[in-house]
């Protein structure tokens, strides 16, 4: 019989372990609702508003780190300049601030008593309680993944690419929009997977700039603070496979087998 | 046609130190230069890719040094080819059409050169489906379809497989012999800049260390480090003293006067003449020397043999055909000649 390393087998069964780790909790509690709770819960307008008040500004805050995100990234990809570690690190900030203090710091900066706040609030733009409050947030805590991911994705280009691109008369701008575009698209869709995947699951920062208009998340958490495990179960579960779907069907679309990054 | 005048490139860990030569109309011109050297720098500056600190760079008379990549006319063939991977080999030749002004026998240019080029069976081909040499031919393609004034050309034999290097270095010959384009490639091997060039430059460490024609700078290199470029093997610093060269305790006439400045002798290793010891050939005279073979490479149809006389090593390459008929081996005393109008003086 062949015999079997003793750290091979160490290894499979720490594999193992971790993957039950992440999969049981999760199986248990899509298991444990019964459909009919799932149906009553889905019929409630207000888990549905919820959920879909979630996905919105999370697909918002994706789509904000795309448009400011992107030409950053390439910033940080393509050019060295003075001072580009720092600008990395405050890239990584947001990741690593406590949730909570999050929504403390851009609420710090809404309200009348700084200048910020009072131009827009003469600007009739409202943060606390606001959807534009929510979409900040986690904007704020989402950016992080969009510009980290785009930016392994387009150092991944090798630069003589564009470097013939600009030889053979294109632009920079060209050479973006011809060159790195369609092949850095791939990894721009995984940031956005990735940033809307952090913005969805945002509680501590949502919860003090905005309890209502209410997420799922928060909701989840009201749920399960006035009523119980039971109540809240449904929603979660709903959560995640909204959250499963969309996904799957970015990923769906995704042109994977034309772009090679 | 084009000028470089004190160019230097200040990189973090690396500077290229006031480059400077010039590449006639419609001439074939390398830069020769290990790994490291500043090649590509070279060329990624005069293409307008890398930004420089300091100097000019003149295409046609006109000073380019401001201008951006685009508006330069140069066309750059890269190593590794840089095709677009997401474009098919027609669009990768058709990139830059769209950004210069159409004559009206453009389509009939284009099908001609993807005829010379022997592209026509492979334009909706993608890139990954593609060899080594068809690659760079669609990379070659791509960079004269926009008719540039200027080709510059990144080692592009080194990556490929022996047989489509021959094939592409002849391409490169007749291509610039029926276009009359200039064209400037960088190498480390200096057997393709024999085969192409007229003229070349030397370059090491990020200085240019002699510029002239290939011929020239292969027979005459003015440093220790150009003669190790080209081929010279045996380097030795030497004193001059009445038309004799003296190494270590080794004493060689020489075939003519030497510059005061002049500090090493060098010798091609197919230039020594070498003899079994007990053959007693050409004993005694001035420019011949006794030395213990310490290792024999062989090297296919040639081989290098290598003799240490007076703490001096010495290597000497031979038809391995010889080795038997000379009797030489390893281990064995040999007689070594030096032909002194060989020994090159630097």
């Amino acid at each position: 019989m062949r015999r079997i390393d003793p750290f091979h087998t160490l290894a499979a069964v720490c594999t193992l372990l971790v993957v039950g780790f992440i999969v049981f909790p999760l199986l248990e509690m899509i298991r444990q609702p019964t459909a009919a709770d799932l149906k009553a819960s889905l019929a409630d307008a207000d888990v549905r508003q919820a959920i879909w008040l979630s996905i919105s500004t999370s697909g918002t805050a994706a789509l904000i780190s795309f448009v400011f995100g992107t030409p950053f990234a390439y910033l940080l990809a393509r050019r060295d300049f003075k001072g580009k570690r720092f600008i990395e690190s405050v890239v990584d900030l947001p990741i690593m601030i406590p949730h909570p203090v999050i929504g403390i710091a851009i609420l710090s900066l809404a309200g009348r008593q700084h200048w910020i706040g009072r131009v827009a609030t003469d600007l009739g733009v409202r943060v606390m309680g606001s959807l534009t409050g929510i979409v900040i947030v986690l904007t704020f805590v989402g950016l992080p993944f969009y510009i980290n991911t785009v930016k392994n994705g387009i150092e991944a280009i090798p630069r003589r690419l564009e470097n013939v691109s600009r030889s053979l008369g294109a632009t920079a701008f060209g050479t973006f929009r011809r060159v790195t575009l369609p092949l850095a698209w791939r990894s721009m869709i995984v940031g956005m997977i990735l940033c809307m995947a952090r913005a969805v699951s945002e509680f501590g920062a949502v919860v003090i700039v905005a309890y209502h208009p209410m997420t799922a998340p928060v909701m989840i958490y009201e749920r399960f603070t006035a009523y119980g495990l039971r109540y809240s179960q449904p929603v979660a579960v709903w959560l995640i496979f909204v959250c499963l779907g969309l996904f799957l069907m970015l990923r769906w679309l995704n042109p994977a087998g034309r772009t090679r990054a | 046609m084009i000028a470089v005048e004190d160019v230097c490139v200040q990189l973090p860990g690396f500077t290229l130190d006031a480059v400077s030569f010039r590449v006639g109309a419609s001439e074939f011109f390398t830069i020769l230069g290990p790994t490291g050297s500043g090649k590509t720098l070279i060329l990624e500056s005069i293409a307008g890719l890398v930004p420089i600190t300091s100097g000019r760079i003149l295409i046609g008379g006109r000073d380019m040094t401001d201008l951006p990549p685009e508006r330069r006319g140069i066309g750059i063939v890269y190593q590794d080819q840089a095709l677009f991977p997401h474009l098919s080999v027609a669009r990768n030749i058709r990139y830059g059409l769209r950004y210069w002004p159409r004559a009206a026998d453009r389509e009939e240019k284009i099908s001609q050169l993807i005829q010379r080029l022997n592209l026509d069976h492979l334009l909706d081909r993608a890139i990954i489906n593609l060899s080594g040499g068809e690659r760079q031919r669609v990379a070659l393609a791509r960079a004269l379809v926009v008719a540039p004034e200027i080709l510059l050309l990144d080692e592009p034999l080194s990556a490929l497989d022996p047989n489509f290097r021959e094939e592409i270095r002849y391409l490169l010959k007749s291509l610039h012999h029926e276009t009359g384009i200039t064209v400037l490639m960088v190498t480390h091997d200096f057997a393709e800049a024999h085969f192409l060039a007229t003229r070349t430059a030397v370059i090491s460490a990020g200085r240019i260390e002699q510029v002239g024609p290939v011929v020239e700078v292969f027979n005459r290199p003015i440093s220790p480090s150009v003669a190790t470029f080209v081929g010279m093997k045996n380097i030795f610093e030497a004193r001059f003293e009445n038309g004799m060269a003296r190494a270590g305790p080794l004493a060689l006439p020489l075939a003519g006067p030497v510059d005061s400045a002049c500090r090493f002798i060098t010798l091609r290793p197919e230039d020594i003449r070498i003899y079994s010891a007990s053959t007693g050939a050409k004993e005694n005279a001035s420019n011949s020397f006794i030395g213990l073979v310490t290792r024999i490479d062989h090297q296919g149809i040639f081989c290098d043999v290598w003799v240490r006389s007076d703490g001096l090593l010495w290597q000497v390459m031979l038809p391995t055909s010889q080795l038997m008929e000379k009797n030489i081996a390893e281990g064995c005393e040999v007689r070594l000649q030096v032909p002194p109008e060989k020994i090159h003086v630097m």
